[in-house]
């Protein structure tokens, strides 16, 4: 066999074993955000490059690749990510959730459960949750360090007084094994509950920030709220008009340019998947109608 | 002035500081500092810049650890604890509960871009309430305590004038019901209306709550109108204290008289 010009997914061996160490010490202390030396990689910093280092860390050749991107599959975004494993690890890749073994997603959690065995892989822009009122990372650190999350709740609390809810509807904290406050990154609230006592393996890369933090199989993940606002996940008022899923995160999309509009699952293969086995929404009389993404 | 609370009532102090001292190299900020601070007790540490005060107020509050003596405090147990011993953890944590530090400058005290509501309710937050409507209610009492229209609630500090967001400050630290607390030039920098209103106003609540306070002030129309004693700060070590009114009607150093005289003309 001809050596590549690169090395297995890209990354050099000696590089792999910096971030798998971080990412051990991340399943150790789950929640706790662990700094790495975050290499360049060859796309913009926008494009997810923590998230794709620490899949080219634990890819091995038998591991079945899905990249989604807000849920889809077929981005720009996700299939570059999926050509660029394909070309420099040689894996094989999927869009359907039940057969990869590493999903890496920016945005969202599959809404088919996931299963024992398999890594989810976040693309994390800013780790910190704390940022948002206290800037100094000193500070944060110390805070992170004494579990002291007052501000978070300072946080909710403006929420509530200003908009009479908490409107925080993505990159909403969570406290991982009662013990780190986290960020999941801009995931919509609605998929926090998926995070806990997950079967599956959580990994978070953030490349710019230079971070990875983890949720373990099987981890308490508890989303902050007051006594008398509790969390709520969001709710659709409509099902999904292809698939008719009344449990999906959905997406509004425009259907014609006379201001048409509908809504639909934000995870392609599971709506597909769904209108596969003979499920039908509103708008679904052709039962492969073209669909239009956002 | 109001006839002060007897502050020996409690024979137990709750803050002692013994030969406290700080040199930076051979540089001594202060020096040779003793005395106990009883409960409902309110000290003014008056002095010219320069005079050591600001730094003997940062070791008295564990901000700053002292190169000689010590600093202890009577902790809610009843046990008298050497500051310097204490964790981070429990440091900071006396800092948002039985202790509260008024900063001369608002905007150190304060989160400026979160509404007063939520600077108020934020100790309790970081105490465990988890109560929205208890914590608002909370803050709403303490907003009208220091006379804040309650309408403000969810409006920033950067809205409000400076002696509003210094009324806010004291909520801010009050809300959790310390037993001590710091104040650093509480009304420096504010017009002399304003100051008195705040001085009145601070008068009022120590004495309601019973609070112990050392202020750091060069104004010594502060210490006569706050404090129960006084101690005379200059070159970093204590020229003379006693009960506020004897040091200011019958200051013994001539240093002291020169500062009543220049700053109290009669
Ligand atoms: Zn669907």
């Amino acid at each position: 066999m001809n050596a590549p010009a690169y090395n297995f997914a890209y990354l050099d061996e000696q590089t792999k074993r910096m971030i798998r160490r971080a990412i051990l010490k991340a399943i150790a202390i789950p929640g706790y955000q662990v700094p790495f030396a975050s290499r360049e990689m060859p796309m913009p910093y926008g494009w997810g490059t923590g998230g794709v280092q620490v899949t080219a860390a634990i890819l091995g050749p038998q591991d079945v690749l899905k990249v989604i991107d807000q849920g889809s599959d077929d981005t720009t975004n996700a299939i570059s990510i999926r050509k660029f494993f394909g070309k420099t690890a040689g894996v094989a890749t999927t869009t359907a959730t039940s057969d990869a073994t590493v999903i890496q997603t920016r945005h969202r959690i599959p809404e088919a459960p996931l299963h024992a065995g398999q890594v989810l892989v976040y693309q994390v822009p800013i780790p910190e949750p704390l940022r948002f009122l206290e800037p100094r990372e000193t500070e944060t650190r110390r805070m992170h360090a004494l579990a002291e999350y007052g501000l978070m709740h300072v946080k909710l609390y403006e929420d509530i007084a200003r908009f009479g809810h908490i409107a925080t509807s993505y990159a909403y904290p969570v406290k991982v094994n009662a013990r780190y406050v986290m960020d999941p990154s801009p995931t919509p609230k609605f998929d926090n509950p998926k995070m806990d006592n997950c079967p599956a393996l959580q990994l978070f890369g953030a490349g710019r920030e230079k971070r990875i933090y983890a949720i373990p199989p099987h981890t308490d993940v508890v989303s902050l709220d007051f006594e008398d606002h509790p969390f709520t996940r969001y709710r659709f008022d409509a099902p999904c008009a292809l698939c008719g899923a009344g449990d999906s995160y959905l997406d509004e999309i425009v259907t014609d340019d006379k201001g048409g509009r509908m809504f639909v699952c934000s995870d392609t293969d599971y709506c597909e998947s769904r209108q596969l086995a003979g499920h039908r929404g509103s708008e679904s009389a052709a039962p492969h109608k073209e669909r239009a993404h956002g | 002035m109001a006839e002060p609370q007897d502050p020996m009532q409690d024979d137990q102090p709750l803050l002692v500081a013994e030969d406290v001292g700080k040199n930076y190299g051979r540089l001594t900020a202060c020096r040779d500092v003793s005395f106990a601070l009883y409960p409902g007790e309110v000290l003014a540490i008056v002095g010219e810049s320069g005079s050591g005060k600001s730094t003997l107020l940062q070791l008295l509050s564990a901000q700053l650890a002292p190169s000689a003596g010590r600093v202890s405090y009577r902790m809610r147990d009843g046990v008298l604890r050497d500051l310097a011993s204490l964790g981070e953890a429990e440091r900071r944590f006396l800092f948002r509960t039985d202790w509260g530090y008024v900063h001369q400058d608002a905007a150190q005290g304060l989160r400026m871009a979160v509404s007063a509501g939520a600077n108020v309710g934020e100790r309790l937050m970081a105490v465990g309430w988890n109560h929205y409507g208890r914590i608002r209610d909370t803050a709403a009492s303490w907003l009208e305590r220091v006379e804040i229209d309650t309408a403000r609630i969810d409006d920033a500090p950067r809205t409000y004038s400076g002696g509003m967001r210094q009324r806010l400050q004291i909520a801010r630290n009050l809300v959790t019901e310390p037993r001590l607390v710091f104040m650093d030039e509480p009304t420096g920098g504010l017009d002399v209306s304003v100051q008195a209103r705040l001085l009145d106003l601070m008068r009022n609540l120590v004495g309601e709550l019973g609070l112990a306070a050392i202020v750091v002030t060069h104004d010594l129309a502060v210490a006569r109108l706050l404090s129960h004693r006084v101690m005379v700060m200059k070159g970093g070590r204590v020229i003379e204290t006693g009960l506020t009114d004897q040091v200011l009607d019958d200051p013994r150093e001539p240093y002291t008289q020169l500062l009543v005289s220049s700053i109290l003309p009669a």
